[in-house]
């Protein structure tokens, strides 16, 4: 290592610890808070089941790709998890709408407060998936991707720059980054250009001027509940090939999720996409050991003997925590202005 | 007919208290006495537990899902209060440590000072920034120290050697203060606010537990927690507790011949020294439990209780009525927390170890609010019927499905690695009962089995 100030090599380190996995880490939370922020839009509650439901979505992912891979139908290089994705998808969808006409679907019918009965029978929920998933794949952790594990490795990335800092991007990287822009896209569009879109936020906005227009809205509910089954399913698979699957992570997911939500204001899907990004970031730069980053920046003298970390990585989910407690005290309506924040 | 159903109506409580005496009688003459008393000690328990959560969910509506974490506050404090003091980690590193929490709570109040005062938030930022590391350093180093004395036997500070009963009133305090800290930020605003904050607060206070070794040992455990009831072996060996059982055995043992009387005897006596152990603990455990019964039945006929559930019924009318909402919640989200720390005091202390890893969202928070729900809402007799059932259902389901699962197994001839599969998972299917358990309640009962009965009306 040398002695001299090197800022190249410094930010080569930061972009492959930090901003590359934050990047992905923060679209796998934004597309969990999105979900989130769609239930509670339409069905008026918080869905404490999200991180459960992320891993049945993994769960069938898992099988599926299991399955293609034992018949051979892989395509090289490509994660068949990728492939298995659209009809997890469909599984997925079946049992959020079963759950709906189980369990959710009386309550809406009945004058009730839908937030607390929402939040208890999501809670059920929970932990009817959680036993789900726990009985068919156990609680250990597993890594189920397969395929090319880098785009670019970092000694490719040594060789060709001539750096002595590399950087690797991993495929589940590339893919999270790539599929989560391309369904915020879609979200987005849908939302706000087609027609059904358009019905669905003026349920969320006004529910009895919406239903005096005729918006149908059973129909609302289903394709809230199909997007969410869409979100979940790639914001799960994503983080298992990210980080590996294990049933207690996605559960305490939860938190990070909610954080991101409640920090971006409530209901809104462009705030929900910033707090997971905040969330993301927060949790990722703090709990990073600063000690080779600031030996390239620093003279030979000042050089650090400890790890410079500033949180340990076992609280990394307190962070998330503080972040929602500080947004609580100061602005509880989160950075965009959530549509309520005291109950209906 | 008709009697036979106002007969129920009138006295559905007792009915089904009783029937559920009758089934743990059944398991004791059946199965064995200490294991009917088992699950009758950790009925009561949770009954408390449960009491607690109904205080804050059926009085006023609050959702707490972080009852694991209130049950873990009170179960440390146990070890804090009760564990004697390690002298040698308390010279190594104690004043270090102290320092360190001095520094921290500096950092905390300055902080809070600072911006009351409306000093530059930037500045006070820095502050609370440097603060922090300062305190960070004096701790690592001094949470170094203490835990490399003896680390296989010791390796954290103690506790302060007082007597048990104390920790069961300082678990209640701590649970207490950790509640008015998150009801204060929370409550007032909105409802999913504080199930989602109680929910990070659970969790976090179990990942200071599991990581900081220099507190309560960490994932070492803590073992041997002093008791307040006798210890089995010294019943065994006490005069009178032989006399006795040889007393209530006389009949049978005159049968027999010399030798075979003192073998038998002292099998006798070994079963019942724990027998025993097991009463003193139902004892104590009732005297609470009852206590807390009689105080908040008091208070839920008070002028005090019909005001909490008037703001439960009805927020908008009560705070027409110039009713402090806010203040209310907080202070029943505080006692009702409170009574959760002292039942996780009690439990760690009937255990008489603390393992960290045994608290699970599932076994205390999700299992309480089965409890709760499942007894009714809103009526203490009817938690405590909750818990009792869901206990024994809990405590029951294990053995029932591996017993099912067998006599599948023995039905099929093929097969025999799905059968394994299924044994080594089927405890995971716990979890999806209760939570249909919890599910069909609320669709197709929301009162639960005694509902509340509202006097007024």
């Amino acid at each position: 290592m040398s002695d001299s100030i090197d800022i190249i090599n410094a930010l080569a380190l930061l972009t492959n610890f930090v901003i590359l996995p934050g990047l992905s880490y923060g679209s796998q939370l934004a597309l969990g808070a999105l979900a989130v922020t769609l239930v509670y839009s339409i069905l008026r509650f918080s869905n404490f089941a999200q991180g459960d439901s992320m891993a049945f979505g993994t769960m069938l992912v898992i099988f599926l790709s299991g399955y293609m891979i034992s018949q051979g139908w892989t395509i090289s290089g490509v994660p068949t998890a990728l492939l298995a994705i659209p009809i997890a998808i469909i599984g997925m969808s079946i049992y959020l709408l079963l759950m709906d006409r189980l369990v959710y679907k009386h309550y809406r019918g009945i004058k009730i407060k839908q937030s607390i009965v929402g939040i208890t029978a999501s809670i059920g929920v929970m932990f009817i998936t959680g036993g789900i998933v726990r009985f068919f794949l156990g609680a250990s952790a597993q890594r189920f991707g397969d395929g090319e594990r880098f785009i670019f490795s970092v000694r490719e990335f040594k060789a060709f720059t001539g750096l002595q800092q590399g950087i690797a991007l991993k495929t589940s990287q590339f893919l999270t980054i790539t599929l989560a822009i391309l369904l915020v896209a879609f979200l987005f569009y849908f939302l706000q250009k087609t027609k059904t879109g358009k019905a669905m936020r003026a349920y969320s906005d006004n529910k009895e001027l919406a239903l005096l227009s005729g918006i149908d809205p059973d129909r609302v509910v289903r394709i809230t509940w199909l997007l969410v089954a869409l979100l979940t399913t790639i914001a799960g698979t994503l983080y298992g090939l990210d980080k590996g699957f294990a049933p207690q992570q996605y559960h305490l997911l939860l938190l990070p999720i909610f954080a991101s939500v409640i920090v971006g204001g409530i209901g809104s899907p462009i705030g929900a996409i910033a707090g997971a990004f905040l969330v993301a970031f927060s949790e990722i730069l703090l709990t990073y050991a600063y000690k080779k980053f600031l030996i390239y920046l620093l003279p030979l003298s000042m050089h650090p003997s400890s790890l410079v970390q500033l949180i340990g990585t076992e609280y990394k989910y307190a962070i998330s925590f503080v972040i929602l407690i500080i947004v609580l005290l100061i602005k509880p309506t989160g950075l965009f202005k959530g549509k309520v924040i005291v109950d209906e | 007919m008709n009697n036979i159903r106002t007969f129920w109506a009138a006295n559905k409580a007792i009915i089904s208290l009783t029937i559920m005496g009758l089934i743990l009688l059944f398991v004791g003459m059946n199965q064995s006495w200490a294991l009917a008393l088992g699950i009758f000690n950790m009925s009561l328990i949770s009954a408390i537990m449960a009491l607690g959560v109904n205080i804050q969910w059926g009085y006023a509506g609050l959702f707490n899902v972080g009852i694991m974490g209130f049950a873990a506050l009170g179960g440390v404090s146990v070890v804090l209060i009760a564990q004697q003091p390690v002298t040698e980690a308390i010279d190594a590193g104690g004043m270090k440590m102290f320092l360190a929490l001095i520094i921290g709570a500096i950092t905390i109040i300055g902080g809070i000072f600072l911006n009351r005062s409306r000093v530059n938030k930037w500045l006070t930022a820095l502050l609370v920034i440097i603060g922090y590391l300062i305190t960070r350093h004096y701790f690592s180093e001094a949470a170094d120290l203490i835990e490399k004395v003896d680390p296989a036997i010791t390796g954290y500070l103690g506790g302060f050697g007082l007597p048990v009963a104390f920790s069961w009133i300082v678990g209640g305090l701590a649970a207490a203060g950790a509640a008015w800290w998150i009801g204060k930020i929370t409550l007032g605003l909105r409802t999913d606010y504080l199930a989602i904050a109680t929910l990070g607060i659970s969790e976090i206070i179990l990942y200071v537990i599991k990581n900081e070794d220099w507190f309560v040992r960490g994932l070492k455990n803590v073992y041997g927690l002093p008791r307040p009831v006798p210890y089995e072996v010294d019943m065994q060996q006490s005069e009178w507790f032989q006399n006795l059982i040889a007393w209530v055995h006389k009949s049978e043992l005159q049968l027999l011949s010399q030798s075979d009387q003192v073998e038998r005897l002292s099998d006798y006596v070994r079963e019942a020294a724990v027998v025993f152990v097991k009463l003193c603990y139902s004892g104590l455990f009732i005297a609470i439990l009852g206590a807390f019964i009689i105080l908040s039945n008091l208070a839920l006929n008070s002028p005090w209780g019909r005001k909490v559930r008037a703001i439960r019924d009805n927020e908008v009318a009560a705070s027409a009525m110039g009713k402090n909402i806010k203040r209310q919640h907080l202070q029943i989200f505080v006692i009702g927390s409170a009574i959760v720390g002292v039942a996780g005091a009690l439990l760690v202390t009937y255990d008489g170890i603390f393992i960290p890893t045994a608290y699970q969202p599932l076994r205390f928070t999700f299992l309480i609010w089965v409890m709760v729900i499942l007894g009714g809402s809103g009526n203490n007799l009817g938690s405590v019927l909750g818990a009792f059932i869901i206990w024994f259902i809990w405590i029951q389901s294990g053995p029932m499905g591996l017993w099912v699962v067998e006599m599948l197994g023995n039905n099929m001839q093929e097969g025999g690695a799905f059968l394994e599969f299924i044994e080594e998972r089927v405890h995971y299917l716990r979890l999806v009962f209760m939570g249909s358990i919890l599910l069909l309640i609320m669709r197709f009962s929301p009162g639960g089995i005694l509902p509340e009965k509202n006097k007024e009306l």
